[in-house]
């Protein structure tokens, strides 16, 4: 009973991990900007999910129904600034790598360790 | 080298040009009456400013940052980021002048609902604004990168 | 019930290219396979009824992203070079996977109109709309009005993000870079 009611969110923690698993095992930086993504969308979907109501239909009202049943529209609308947040972040992210392959030469991170003298 | 035929730029390949050229009035008029109809069906701001955007963007893949360069100068599109944040807060500051709480659209016409919709307008098209122009600028800050 | 089954396929089409975009070491399809998965994620937010979300996602996931990322490839390297397998990030990733599915055990079932976050303030918003505002879309009126002062944080975001990668990226040909 509990999985068939509740087997989306598990779906959606599933993707959540894979998104995490390449954003810290990875070690090209581009490919972390696109696990950090990957968590950003799955996340949003996480929050958006507990919105729906079973039933319901988008929150935009219908003309001469006033008992209709809506999906709640508050995580809509945090979920769209999540969004427009998330794009600004990869934004600033990807212009970082580009500068930091302009100064070394190279975007891995166990590269860059050894020319910046740091790392293991 | 390869004997292969010199790669063929952008400008060059005549499929993407038509098609491009089809396409980008229809992509920003869509942008904006996704911008103008974001009261009645899902849209407003943020994806029109994204719509918008993209059809410049596409222009610009085809034809080259300069041909954008004449349509939308980067000077304008530079200013334009900072007009729309400009034009939201100014509409709270409006509403502060008028008697009102900051933002709050009530006191901006005579009737409280039309407030809102007059309030509702113009912060939305702050924010459609400054989103096209920052993507604009992002892209070709990402362009100029590599030719600079 | 073809929604339920809609669902599951989508869910499991994300699942394959999440674990495709983990796997490849080419960043060009890594960064197309993205695109194609903020898509399907745009589907499963219009199954979700969030249209609004869905129009977001797929114009700035599929769009916006996309293009940033192949930008970005165009100024660096496109393969990856492959990492060595290490226990501790699969470690990281299991427990905090297991806290979190243990996590989802206590929330309401999916979908369940009685749950909390239905009774507090967004039956006021859906109630309230129409007579004090009077536009359909119940998403903008609450963006844009009821809570139009993290709206105007959230451009403050966008301007900043702009404004960062202009002084990172600089404004064009001809500017000097002192670095």
């Amino acid at each position: 009973m509990t999985f068939l009611s509740l087997w989306n969110y598990w779906a959606i923690v599933v993707l959540m991990m894979l998104g995490l698993y390449v954003m810290i095992a990875r070690e090209n930086l581009v490919k972390k900007m696109m696990g950090l993504n990957l968590f950003q969308v799955s996340v949003i979907l996480f929050y958006v999910s507990i919105g729906k109501v079973a039933g319901g239909t988008a929150p935009i009202l219908l003309e001469g129904q006033p008992d209709a049943l809506y999906s709640n529209p508050l995580p809509h609308v945090l979920m769209l600034t999540a969004i427009v947040v998330g794009v600004s972040v990869t934004a600033v992210g990807l212009a970082l790598v580009v500068r930091i392959h302009e100064a070394y030469g190279t975007t891995e991170e166990v590269e860059l360790e050894k020319l910046d003298g740091t790392g293991a | 080298m390869s004997a292969a035929r010199p790669k063929m730029r952008m400008r060059e390949k005549l499929v993407l040009r038509i098609v491009a050229k089809r396409f980008v009035p229809f992509v920003l008029l869509f942008g904006l009456y996704v911008q103008a109809h974001g009261d009645f069906g899902p849209g407003g701001g943020f994806q029109a400013g994204v719509i918008f955007a993209g059809g410049l963007i596409l222009y610009a893949m085809i034809f080259g940052a300069d041909e954008l360069e004449r349509v939308a100068p980067r000077r304008v599109v530079e200013r334009l980021v900072a007009a729309g944040v400009l034009l939201y807060a100014g509409v709270g500051l409006a509403t502060l002048l008028l008697g009102g709480n900051f933002l709050d659209y009530d006191v901006l016409a005579r009737d409280p609902s039309a407030g809102q919709h007059l309030g509702i307008l113009l912060v939305e098209l702050g924010v459609g604004l400054t989103v096209a122009a920052v993507m604009t600028s992002i892209f070709l800050a990402f362009a100029s990168r590599g030719r600079g | 019930m073809a929604a339920v089954w809609l669902d599951i396929a989508l869910f499991g089409f994300l699942l394959a290219i999440a674990v495709a975009i983990a796997r490849t070491r080419d960043l060009f399809a890594a960064a197309m396979l993205l695109g194609i998965f903020s898509l399907l994620s745009a589907g499963v937010f219009t199954l979700l009824d969030a249209v609004d979300v869905a129009f977001t996602e797929a114009a700035v996931g599929a769009g916006i992203s996309t293009i940033l990322v192949l930008g970005t490839l165009a100024l660096t390297d496109q393969v990856e070079v492959p990492s060595k397998r290490r226990l501790l990030p699969v470690a990281v990733v299991v427990l905090t996977g297991a806290a979190l599915l243990y996590g989802t055990l206590d929330m309401p079932a999916f979908g369940d109109p009685d749950a909390p976050i239905h009774q507090h303030v967004a039956p006021r918003y859906l109630a309230e709309t129409p007579d004090a505002i009077g536009i359909p879309n119940v998403v903008t009126a609450v963006l844009a009005s009821y809570r139009g002062y993290d709206t105007l944080g959230e451009l403050v975001v966008i301007f900043t993000a702009g404004v960062g990668v202009l002084l990172l990226l600089g404004r064009g040909r001809g500017e000097d870079d002192p670095g």
